[in-house]
């Protein structure tokens, strides 16, 4: 009965310690997923129409994921030679992306279906191709060994032998950086330093005014 | 007990009201303010804004990193429940298959309807909007006029609580002076935008949103709302006194837990409650208003949705704010023998002239934004700035080729990181192959936020082929004949999407933006399908002719005075403004004079 409530008077002091308690919250919220290869589920079912939408979830929560051990080893080697650590920046990995590669490709909704198929099979194809090459799965190559694979995966144009796999490495860079910026330790390495509650709003500051003539 | 089930309903109301959104609550909120007992039918469940919107989750902290699904169409953490384009066991038919044809319809079953979900922009009409037949010789004069309504503006802005300037545009009207709170400063784009725009002709100015910048003056405004009613003015102030200001973070789609802005349960319900006046039976799925022998309206037939049972409640008078299209379908399935086509249909106009806003957009990169130092520009959660429409002379002359115009509201900057943050990189650093590594996050830190969108929202005076109609055979889980939409564009609103393009583009490259598509677009695929801004009003248009229109310019009925409309279905156009405002001003108005007839037992 929330409309019954009794009227708080919550005054803005207290309205902006209370939202930033909740983002500390957040903040350390437990994003450990866990990291087992559930068989595919024949009955996944999604959250549906009316699901909490202030609960923390992480993948596996709401469906099983259900990649593989060997495609895990595999998709957590790709997603760190596309967003490896560096000096200021955690690494894909460590920011549980190969965890939201595996829930995105055993979604039970539509929209992902065409990627779970583009992902399984390019991962099965970067696993043949690295033994081809090298004799070894793609994790268990240098990392010189790994780039060599993706050197040829990139262009644009791609030689027509890995036409099709090039088409699963770009949605799988896209994937990953975007799984990677939606973090709140992504997105502040891209730059983005809100969602965070504020006493005032007081516009640009000058050097960004300057960046663009403005001052 | 003010939220029921419905074996605790009253026997009889004074006024029984269809839906809870702003029409619903704006109607709500002016009657029980003033005695009049109120029971409030909405089809979803109760919901409360303080405890179940995600304010500062993360895209991390959801599903699928929070991406829209069949059953969140609007992204996981937009504040929207059994809501979308399709509703499993609620469909609705398009007569044609051509998707230019189709009119898409949004539903949102919750406490506060579509209130939850929506930017907050709250732009009133113009002078010319109420006359587009004396202006342009289209479309229908409303029966009322600008100055009719601007009080009611006023008012409704002064409650609501309205960011925003007054800057003297023809037919985009100031608001009354301090009335509006003070507009936020405007973000970096914005403020390029504003000095490079009038090169294409663009003036920008600060936007109107329904949320507040500072706390509401809950010392002067409830006196000036509710003149001489003291128990009023002590139930508003309290009401103001739970609302937090923005603090300048989060969406406003997702909702307001500290209530910063404007949504139906926020400011309207919870005073109303307050009263005493007011009952809200949830989860009540209107079927039929019913009607005595004289034709007179007698309470409203639903379905509870969580037992399947038929109930009815009785009322002195009713009103239907359940949108525009769902009070359409009521009417229409409210047949009897004295209404043999539906109810207040005598005119046969019931579902006719439905209208929405004009739509399209275009972005571009802009080179001047790449590499922008970082900061934080979360500000109001949405738009700080917008571009009017300022060529009403050129339009006056016939020199355009449509009536009205539009404006147009910014899609920019350093806003939260979605999963497609990344798309369309290459192309704009220029690379040939796929970015990775040490490059690919440079690159994408140089051109995080360089992006800058325009969308344009224009008028759309009503035609005679967009029009709703029950389907002949297709019902709903409740057994509720469904509606069937007919829909058309007509070339005035193609031609002014061929506008909206060659003045975006314009614009942008007066920014020094990298336009895509470079050439131009066929006005048939840029504009956005029927139904798909949300804006959809219309169907039960009011008049000054009872042959030719549905209401009188109260919102009553022509044939059943006891029966009133405060959703957009008594619009008789749609105009280059956002119509919520205008919704919640009408049913302000409309409820005056409910109030003053029921007060002369008129009805």
């Amino acid at each position: 009965m929330p409309l019954s409530d009794p009227l708080p008077r919550i005054s803005r002091r207290v309205s902006l310690q209370w939202m930033l308690g909740a983002a500390a919250t957040l903040a350390t919220a437990n994003r450990d997923a866990s990291l087992h290869a559930a068989d595919p589920s024949p009955i996944a079912k999604g959250y549906g129409p009316d699901p909490s939408m202030v609960t923390l979830y992480k993948p596996g929560d709401v469906w099983p994921l259900t990649l593989t051990e060997p495609q895990r080893r595999t998709t957590h080697a790709l997603c760190d030679l596309i967003l490896p650590a560096d000096e200021s920046s955690p690494s894909a990995s460590s920011l549980g992306v190969p965890d939201f590669l595996d829930e995105w490709i055993s979604s039970p909704y539509p929209g992902q279906a065409a990627d779970r198929s583009l992902i399984l099979d390019g991962l099965q194809w970067i696993d043949e191709e690295s033994t081809r090459r090298f004799g070894k799965p793609f994790a268990a190559l240098s990392l010189e060994q790994q780039e060599s694979i993706c050197q040829d995966l990139a262009p644009l144009k791609p030689a027509p032998e890995f036409k099709g796999a090039a088409i699963f490495f770009k949605r799988f860079r896209d994937l990953t950086a975007g799984g990677y910026y939606t973090t709140p330790e992504g997105s502040k390495t891209l730059g983005y330093v809100g969602n965070l509650p504020l006493a005032s709003f007081d516009g640009p500051p000058l050097e960004a005014l300057k960046h663009v003539g403005l001052a | 007990m003010p939220i029921l089930s419905p074996d605790k309903l009253q026997s009889s109301y004074d006024v029984v009201i269809v839906g809870s959104g702003a029409g619903g609550g704006q109607t709500a909120y002016t009657l029980t303010m003033e005695g009049v007992k109120v029971l409030m039918l909405e089809a979803g469940r109760s919901f409360d804004v303080q405890s179940e919107v995600a304010m500062l989750q993360w895209p991390s902290q959801a599903p699928l990193r929070a991406e829209r699904t069949p059953d969140k169409q609007y992204g996981f953490h937009d504040c929207s429940i059994h809501s979308g384009w399709e509703i499993p066991g609620e469909p609705y038919t398009n007569a044609h298959e051509d998707p230019g044809n189709q009119f898409k319809w949004w539903r949102q079953r919750m406490m506060g309807g579509r209130t939850n979900h929506w930017g907050r922009i709250s732009l009133r009409n113009g002078p010319l909007d109420f006359k587009p037949r004396t202006h342009w010789s289209l479309g229908f004069d409303w029966p009322l006029s600008y100055d009719d309504l601007a009080p009611y503006y006023d008012k409704v802005e002064m409650l609501v609580g309205v960011f925003g300037t007054n800057e003297g545009i023809e037919n985009s009207p100031d608001s009354s002076p301090g009335v509006l709170l003070p507009a936020p400063k405007l973000r970096v784009g914005e403020l390029y935008a504003q000095k490079h725009g009038p090169k294409a002709g663009a003036r920008i100015v600060s936007i109107h949103r329904a949320v507040l910048t500072q706390p509401q003056d809950a010392a002067n405004l409830p006196a000036k709302l509710h003149p001489g009613n003291v128990k009023a003015q002590r139930i508003l102030a309290d009401s103001m006194r739970t609302r937090a200001p923005c603090f300048w973070a989060t969406d406003c789609h997702r909702g307001c837990a500290i209530r910063a802005n404007y949504d139906s349960q926020t400011v309207h319900l919870r005073p109303a409650l307050q009263t005493g006046n007011l009952d809200i039976l949830p989860n009540a799925m209107a079927r039929e208003v019913t009607v005595d022998k004289t034709g007179k309206a007698t309470g409203v037939t639903f379905i509870d949705k969580t037992t399947g049972r038929e109930g009815h409640v009785r009322g002195r008078a009713v009103v239907l704010a359940a949108s525009s299209m769902e009070s359409v379908r009521l009417l229409l399935n409210s047949k009897s023998n004295l209404f043999p086509d539906g109810l207040a249909n005598s005119s046969g106009k019931v579902g006719k002239y439905i209208t929405d806003s004009v739509s399209s957009s275009l972005g571009a990169h802009i080179p001047a934004f790449e590499g922008m130092p970082i900061h934080n520009e979360d500000g109001a959660g949405g738009p700080h700035a917008y571009v009017p429409w300022t060529r009403t002379q050129q339009n006056r002359l016939g020199e355009l080729g449509f009536p009205g115009g539009y404006h147009l509201e910014f899609t920019s900057g350093r806003q939260m990181p979605n999963l497609n943050v990344v798309s369309g990189l290459e192309s704009r650093a220029g690379s040939e192959t796929v970015l990775f590594g040490a490059n690919l996050r440079k690159e994408a830190r140089r051109f995080y936020g360089a992006q800058l969108g325009f969308g344009a929202q224009g008028t759309m005076l009503p035609n005679e082929d967009c029009y709703a109609e029950l389907d002949p055979v297709l019902k709903d889980q409740w057994g509720i004949p469904v509606l069937r939409f007919h829909w058309k564009w007509s070339d005035f609103e193609l031609n002014q999407v061929r506008h909206q393009q060659d003045h975006i583009r314009d614009l942008l490259e007066a920014l020094g933006g990298k336009v895509q598509p470079k050439t131009e677009v066929d006005p048939r695929t840029a504009i956005r399908q029927g139904g798909t801004v949300i804006h959809e009003v219309g169907g039960a248009i009011m008049g000054h002719d009872p042959a030719q229109s549905v209401t009188n310019q109260w919102s009553q009925a022509w044939d059943v005075k006891n029966l009133f409309l405060a959703d957009g279905a008594p619009f008789a156009s749609t105009a280059d403004k956002n119509p919520t405002l205008t919704i919640m001003a009408l049913a302000w108005r409309m409820a005056d004079h409910l109030l003053s007839e029921l007060k002369q037992q008129n009805l």
